[in-house]
């Protein structure tokens, strides 16, 4: 049997045909139109890499966007088949169907052009919720000491490894029925700091998180969760906030500090 | 749209209704046998003090649940404005509230 | 910043049709919204029959007189179903906040979807 042979029959290779590729271009006041691809199909092939195909060797003008490859740096979601992934570490056996592909940008955010999605929106909400650092002491004051078993740490390191990369706003059918949803990422990283005994301003976030566009309007369908590449749980992270939320306005102290106010 | 005080609102309604929805649906179950009429419903609720505070909590909760519940769909999902959907589900709670209150005073205290 | 990006929705609801299905649980999602907005629907008509008890019996006993037609009956058993899911469905997801998301979520809102068949089959056995 020659090599050849061995090609066509596929003993090492899964298909060694074309693969059809339906790519959603535009974006950014350009007419937005689907186009398709016919790329070869390879053992060990990512998303990433048929996409970097195209860009390649079919067509110089596709816009997308990543950085590291290996599943670091959140850049290169894509909605796949009508999913959220991080296409770097997706192997195309697990998505295609057919011996077919749909790639579009994220959902729930404008387009830059083509793949690229414009992450403002969402990185303005991590600020919106107050989900960044509030400094407690100088470099002059003592390391403050957290150890690493303390329940406070503990709560805080279950979510810490978020990688960015919003396929969480993209599966959240509640931030497309509402555009101002502070969204999974940011109120994630603001149960994170809340349960953080270096964070200062925890009254802040309290705020950020109660009002009009914060953690109330999660309806937990958990896509969030489902789809998290790191397999994160906004949904617990969420559902703490909530929680916590009901107890305060139920405290006694809260109260009086309302009654002060007033 | 959701703050803190609708969600506590809302949590809080759909408590008190546990009980009552149970007894609300072991109650249709039990009586509906083959259909139902006036004088079987008159005869349970006509002057019972204990289906007057029943059905009474029953609506004061459901009013509150059905009035957030509206102005959050019409927010998400018929695109209003926060406060306009509020208006509109406030105006939803309050219709269920007069109506409710009116049915339960009629099968209490509808003469025999 | 806010409208900044909302000036901008013509793109960002431009692609939402590229996410076609998703996980089962915002099926359950609809449904509960869906019920809860029937049975919105239904109650002043509910309240309104209930109070011609004082203003017009005779036009109560009428519509009472309804409730012996089988499709009147069918209505009424998905009445109660759409009650029975909202209602077992508002359990999980209370449950779920204060207790935590677990791994059974589908397996419990199925369950949820289970009971409500359970109790709405029960009702029409009960009505025929």
């Amino acid at each position: 049997m020659s090599s050849a042979e061995n090609i066509q029959t596929g003993a090492d290779m899964p298909d060694a045909g074309m693969l059809d590729v339906a790519i959603h271009r535009g974006g950014g006041g350009r007419p937005s139109a689907i186009q398709h691809y016919q790329v070869p199909r390879q053992e060990n092939q990512t998303v990433l890499d048929i996409v970097s195909h195209i860009q390649h060797y079919i067509d110089p003008t596709l816009s997308y966007r990543f950085a590291c490859r290996v599943g670091m740096c959140g850049s290169c979601a894509m909605m796949v088949n009508g999913e959220p992934r991080w296409t770097c570490r997706t192997h195309i056996d697990r998505v295609v169907e057919h011996n077919s592909l749909e790639i579009a940008p994220l959902r729930n955010l404008p387009v830059i052009k083509d793949l690229v999605p414009d992450l403002d929106p969402f990185f303005d909400k991590w600020t919106k919720a107050e989900a960044r650092h509030h400094p407690s002491a100088s470099r002059h004051q003592p390391m403050h000491i957290q150890p690493p078993d303390s329940p406070e740490r503990q709560r805080a390191d279950a979510n810490i490894e978020c990688i960015n990369c919003a396929v969480c706003y993209a599966a959240c059918d509640t931030v497309a029925n509402q555009p101002d949803y502070l969204g999974p990422a940011a109120l994630q990283r603001a149960w994170t700091l809340l349960n953080d005994a270096k964070d200062a301003d925890k009254e802040a976030i309290w705020q950020a998180v109660s009002g009009g566009d914060g953690c109330h309007n999660c309806h937990s369908i958990g896509s969030c969760a489902h789809y998290c590449p790191n397999e994160l749980n906004p949904m617990t992270a969420i559902a703490g906030l909530k929680q916590q939320t009901v107890r305060q306005a139920f405290s006694l102290t809260s109260v009086l500090k309302k009654n002060r106010n007033d | 749209m959701i703050d803190a005080r609708i969600y506590i609102w809302q949590r809080l309604s759909a408590m008190i209704m546990i009980p009552l929805v149970l007894g609300h649906l072991a109650v249709m179950i039990y009586a509906i046998e083959g259909g139902l009429s006036v004088g079987e419903i008159l005869g349970r609720t006509q002057g019972s003090l204990v289906w007057l505070i029943f059905y009474g909590s029953f609506v004061l909760a459901v009013s509150a649940h059905a009035g957030l519940g509206l102005g959050i769909i019409s927010a998400e999902w018929f695109r209003l404005t926060p406060k306009i959907a509020s208006l509109l589900g406030m105006a939803v709670g309050l219709i269920l509230l007069v109506m409710g209150s009116h049915a339960i005073w009629a099968v209490t205290f509808a003469l025999p | 910043m806010l409208q900044e990006y909302t000036a901008k929705k013509t793109t960002h609801r431009q692609h939402a049709h590229a996410r076609r299905r998703g996980q089962p649980l915002r099926y359950a999602f609809v449904l509960h919204r869906l019920s809860g907005l029937l049975l919105v629907i239904f109650l002043p008509m509910h309240f309104w029959v209930l109070s011609l008890a004082v203003s017009d019996a005779d036009r109560l006993a009428l519509f009472l007189e309804m409730t012996h037609n089988p499709v009147v009956k069918l209505a009424e058993t998905v009445l109660v179903g759409l009650l029975a899911v909202h209602f077992f469905g508002g359990m999980r997801l209370m449950a779920f906040e204060w207790f935590g998301w677990p791994a059974y979520q589908k397996t419990a809102a199925a369950a949820v979807l289970s009971v409500a068949v359970f109790i709405a089959m029960l009702f029409l056995f009960r009505t025929l």
